[in-house]
């Protein structure tokens, strides 16, 4: 069925080659479309970089005063633990194993996503109640602007795997859904990519 | 505007539109104003008026403002891009206008037609413009309209995508329109920098204005830049390989990459800005740790590209023209495909240019001076090679030749005035001044702008059946190229006398004779802008005249000529088979070039659908309930998108199909068409004997 190599893990329509040529270019107008989005963060990244020191702080609070490793450790397994659990669709797809699989793994990664979010949330609210609003300095702006992009990010694949199962639901697994799937899978998993730059860069590096 | 912020209308105000300012203080500054408003209204109500007497509406929703078809979107917005030329055009004028007459004294040192914040409008307003919603569009339009052509493919790879980008433009574009009708615009510029245009010293809706336009059209211009990457990567018909696409389809390829990765940096810096007006953040305000030069930083990481990704769909026009109206094949394909790779990659690394003077080290200037005159090498590549493809060429004088002989007469000067400002310690004289107004626009009116011109010029009868009046494009060009050098030739002496860029007024009378030559220059240009609408206006009068119905009027050695003119919506019946880099020229030499195809299929063909304008509806009211606090449609607006996007990704959505036979009857048609057209020479291009049908033993590319 996936005799030619492309996409064998999506199990795409036995026709011929045209669904496949199809998600090739799906897919790949999607990887296009987050190294745009990578640049945003690059930048972002940067700006972090540029307001870390006392001037950006501008007296107000710093890293020390706010930042709770725990706290972002545990989110860090969420999130991470969330993008392995996406194997699950993947294999779920692959191996065919029917909607109601696909559905719970789904649901499974929003439920971390979620629980990933509650503590960033949660964060933010202590960190605000400790004077560390982003109107506070040009630090903290930068570290609300990228740290919260990010969770807005979060945000939206958990929209989006809502969205999917609705489209599950609603049209069945067609060929259409199937590329989507991969779709979210390769956004979800950039999601970690660029929370372990946050976790290295914003939370370990100024309180190392 | 009133203190308080209504729940329904925000800060919305109708007492302060032109019209109650020019009740409130008479004067030219009002008046002007008031006209600018009124010419926009009643431009719209005679529209309206007008599509509605022709019972233009229908057709216009379904043939055009729902259609996925790249090369309608194209025209769409080439047309946008027109209709804001004309407006940028009349605002350089009325800039110049004011500064002949802005000679102030010590006492009295306001002077001139316009007042200072309404200068300062202008100026930024006219930035705005020409940059975003001219030049863009314009490049952005002819890619859309030719590169599927030319790559045999039948469309964009995302055609709905296609479409919301346009929406995107054309809500961006009408949220700067609106702003002559309601409120200000922002007083600092294109480049819109901080801490002036933070919330302390720019209240209210002016820059509010700017950066929601700019944020939505980013949007729509990286997503553009997505799509034609992914076109070119995945859409070229069988055997084209990279070596063998024509040189345009290069650069866009190049402006592909680079909208890809320049735009993010656009879109972060407008947000930030927006977070620090909007939410009281301190990216770049002057308390609290914020820091100015991180916007014009990042500005300009985008903005440095920019000004490439604008020039290099140009330099594609001037490498199909040069080779097609010398009738000899482009001299040097490899060298302009390096030099057009190399331009993109250097391009992102000389942003620092537009701030020499932010007090870096001297050896971080040089650095990005010497990467700043290493561009000019590629460049300088690319005007030999054009030079030598019309060497001992048959050159015929059409009007694209006269927009390319004025590009090489005026952008070199202008390129070399640029290696003149990449030296840093000139450019601590002359940054700032209309030295610098003269730089930019020497470049970027023969680069851009005629690129651009001539090629809709080269284009147009493919889109629309008729070739454009040679003389009227002649004349326009010429207007054009006279005007350019009568408006910004003295300000390069300005500048070098000291004439700072964006004044309201001076107060050196030695200044007046060269300002009285730049406003007479922008008479001319004003000219050659009635010119260019008065071609298009006697072109479609003479249309009968003017007919190519054959499609290949300037024979051409290109894909985009082997089909019917206008070209029909499937492009091609069947997809071509590449097998040489001039497919279509190779397949003149090797005679009969018209000849049908073996079989026909069905084609299919992406389904018309509304949701394109539905998201320009919705991010248009989004931005406009930004810039006046309207939250209730903001939020509207902002919950709109996703939920169409949702709405849309629900529903299983299938493609039209064009039965074979209906593909095979009206190519069938074509056929026996030029069959019976008689064969054009060269000489005979611009009579009417030119009915797209080239003698094709005369075909030397
Ligand atoms: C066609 C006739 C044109 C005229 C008469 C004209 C005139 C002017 C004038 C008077 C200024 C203000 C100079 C100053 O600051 O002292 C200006 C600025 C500018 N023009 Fe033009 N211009 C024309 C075409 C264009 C075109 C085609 C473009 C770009 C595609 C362009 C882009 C700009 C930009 C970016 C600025 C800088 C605005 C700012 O200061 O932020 N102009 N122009
Ligand atoms: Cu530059």
């Amino acid at each position: 069925m996936s005799g030619n190599g492309l996409y064998p893990g999506l199990n795409l329509g036995a026709t011929h080659g045209e669904a496949h040529e199809d998600a090739e270019k799906t897919v790949f107008g999607f990887w296009v479309f987050l190294m745009s989005d990578l640049i945003i963060f690059g930048i972002l990244f940067a700006s972090y970089a540029s307001y870390l020191d006392p001037v950006g702080m501008a007296g107000g609070p710093g890293p020390k005063d706010l930042f709770d490793l725990t706290s972002v450790a545990i989110q860090t397994a969420f999130l991470l633990v969330g993008g392995i659990a996406y194997a699950g669709v993947s294999l779920a797809l692959k191996y065919d194993q029917g909607r109601a699989k696909i559905i719970t793994w789904l649901l499974v990664c929003a439920v971390l996503g979620a629980g990933f979010l509650f503590f960033e949330v949660k964060d933010f609210i202590a960190q605000a109640g400790e004077g560390g609003v982003p109107q506070a300095s040009g630090w903290l702006s930068s570290y609300w602007a990228l740290v919260g992009l990010h969770g807005i990010h979060v945000f939206s694949g958990i929209l989006w795997i809502f969205a999917t199962i609705g489209q599950i639901a609603t049209r069945g697994l067609d060929d259409v859904v199937k590329v989507r799937l991969s779709m979210l899978g390769v956004f979800w998993h950039f999601l970690d990519l660029i929370w372990v730059g946050i976790f290295s860069l914003v939370f370990l590096v100024p309180l190392a | 505007m009133s203190g308080q912020t209504s729940p329904i209308f925000g800060n919305l105000d109708w007492s302060v539109t032109p019209f109650t300012d020019v009740l409130q203080h008479p004067g030219t500054s009002t008046i002007i104003g008031a006209f600018a408003a009124s010419v926009l209204v009643l431009g719209a109500i005679a529209a309206v008026a007008l599509f509605t007497r022709m019972r233009w509406w229908g057709p216009l929703y379904r043939n055009w403002l729902t259609s996925p078809d790249a090369k309608r979107i194209g025209i769409m917005y080439i047309a946008l891009a027109l209709i804001m030329l004309a407006r940028g055009i009349i605002e350089g004028f009325v800039m110049r206008a004011h500064q002949a007459s802005a000679l102030g004294t010590l006492a009295q040192r306001e002077g001139g037609l316009v007042a200072p914040d309404h200068f300062a409008q202008l100026f930024s307003t006219h930035g705005t413009i020409m940059i975003f919603f001219v030049a863009m569009p314009l490049l952005i339009g002819l890619i859309n309209f030719v590169l599927p052509q030319q790559l045999g493919a039948r469309d964009m790879a995302f055609p709905v995508l296609n479409q919301v980008s346009l929406g995107l433009t054309a809500a961006g574009a009408a949220l700067v329109m609106i702003s002559l009708l309601v409120g200000d615009f922002g007083t600092g510029g294109w480049t819109m920098y901080p801490p002036y245009t933070g919330k302390i010293f720019s209240p209210g809706e002016g820059v509010d204005y700017w950066l929601w336009a700019i944020l939505i059209s980013g949007m729509g211009s990286t997503l553009t830049g997505m799509n034609f990457a992914v076109t070119i990567f995945k859409e070229r018909a069988p055997g084209m390989h990279f070596m063998r696409m024509p040189l345009f389809c290069w650069t866009s390829l190049c402006v592909a990459i680079m909208l890809i990765y320049a735009m993010p940096a656009l879109t972060v810096s407008s947000a930030m800005l927006a977070l620090d007006r909007y939410a009281d953040f301190h990216f770049f305000t002057n308390e609290a740790g914020g820091n100015m030069m991180n916007y014009a930083n990042i500005f300009w990481m985008f903005g440095h590209p920019e000004v490439y990704i604008l020039i290099l769909p140009a330099f594609g026009v001037f490498s199909e023209i040069s080779s097609t109206f010398s009738g000899k094949r482009l001299y040097g394909y490899t060298s302009l495909v390096i030099a057009s790779m190399s331009i993109a990659v250097i391009s992102f690394t000389v942003w620092l240019h537009h701030f020499f003077t932010m007090g870096q080290s001297a050896a971080v200037n040089i650095a990005f001076g010497i990467a700043t005159m290493v561009i000019g090498i590629p460049t300088g590549v690319k005007i030999y090679d054009w030079m030598a493809t019309m060497w001992r060429g048959r050159v015929r004088i059409t009007t694209p030749i006269v927009y390319l002989t004025g590009f090489f007469l005026l952008f070199v000067i202008g390129g070399l005035s640029g290696i003149i400002l990449a030296n840093p310690s000139i450019d601590y004289q002359v940054h700032n001044s209309t030295f610098l107004v003269a730089h930019f626009h020497n470049v970027i009116i023969p680069g851009v702008l005629y690129g651009m011109l001539a090629g809709i010029h080269y284009w147009f009868p493919k889109a629309f059946g008729f070739r454009l009046s040679e003389t009227w494009g002649r004349r326009t060009a010429f207007l054009f190229v006279g005007g350019f050098v009568f408006t910004f030739m003295p300000l390069y002496v300005l500048g070098l006398m000291g004439m700072p860029r964006r004044s309201p007024t001076f107060q050196n009378p030695d200044f007046l004779p060269w300002m009285y030559i730049a406003a007479f220059g922008g008479v001319l240009m004003l000219c050659a802008l009635a010119s260019l609408i008065w071609t298009f206006w006697t072109s479609y009068r003479h249309r009968a005249a003017l007919a190519v119905p054959g499609g290949d009027p300037w024979n051409g050695s290109t894909l985009e000529w082997s089909t019917p003119a206008p070209v029909p919506e499937w492009t091609f019946p069947c997809i071509p088979q590449v097998t040489a880099r001039h497919e279509w020229g190779e397949r003149k030499r090797a005679g009969d070039p018209w000849k049908a195809p073996a079989e026909y299929t069905d084609i299919e063909m992406p389904a018309n659908t509304a949701h394109g304008l539905l998201i320009a509806i919705a991010t248009f009211a989004f931005g406009f309930a930004m810039v006046w606090h309207i939250w209730w449609l903001a939020i509207l607006g902002v919950l709109a998108i996703p939920g169409l996007v949702i709405f849309r990704a629900m529903r299983i959505i299938e493609p039209r199909i064009i039965p074979a036979a209906e593909v095979a009857e009206a190519d069938g048609r074509f056929r026996q068409l030029v069959a019976s057209l008689p064969a054009a020479t060269r000489a005979d291009e611009e009579t009417e004997r030119n009915r797209g049908v080239p003698d094709i033993a005369e075909f030397a590319g």
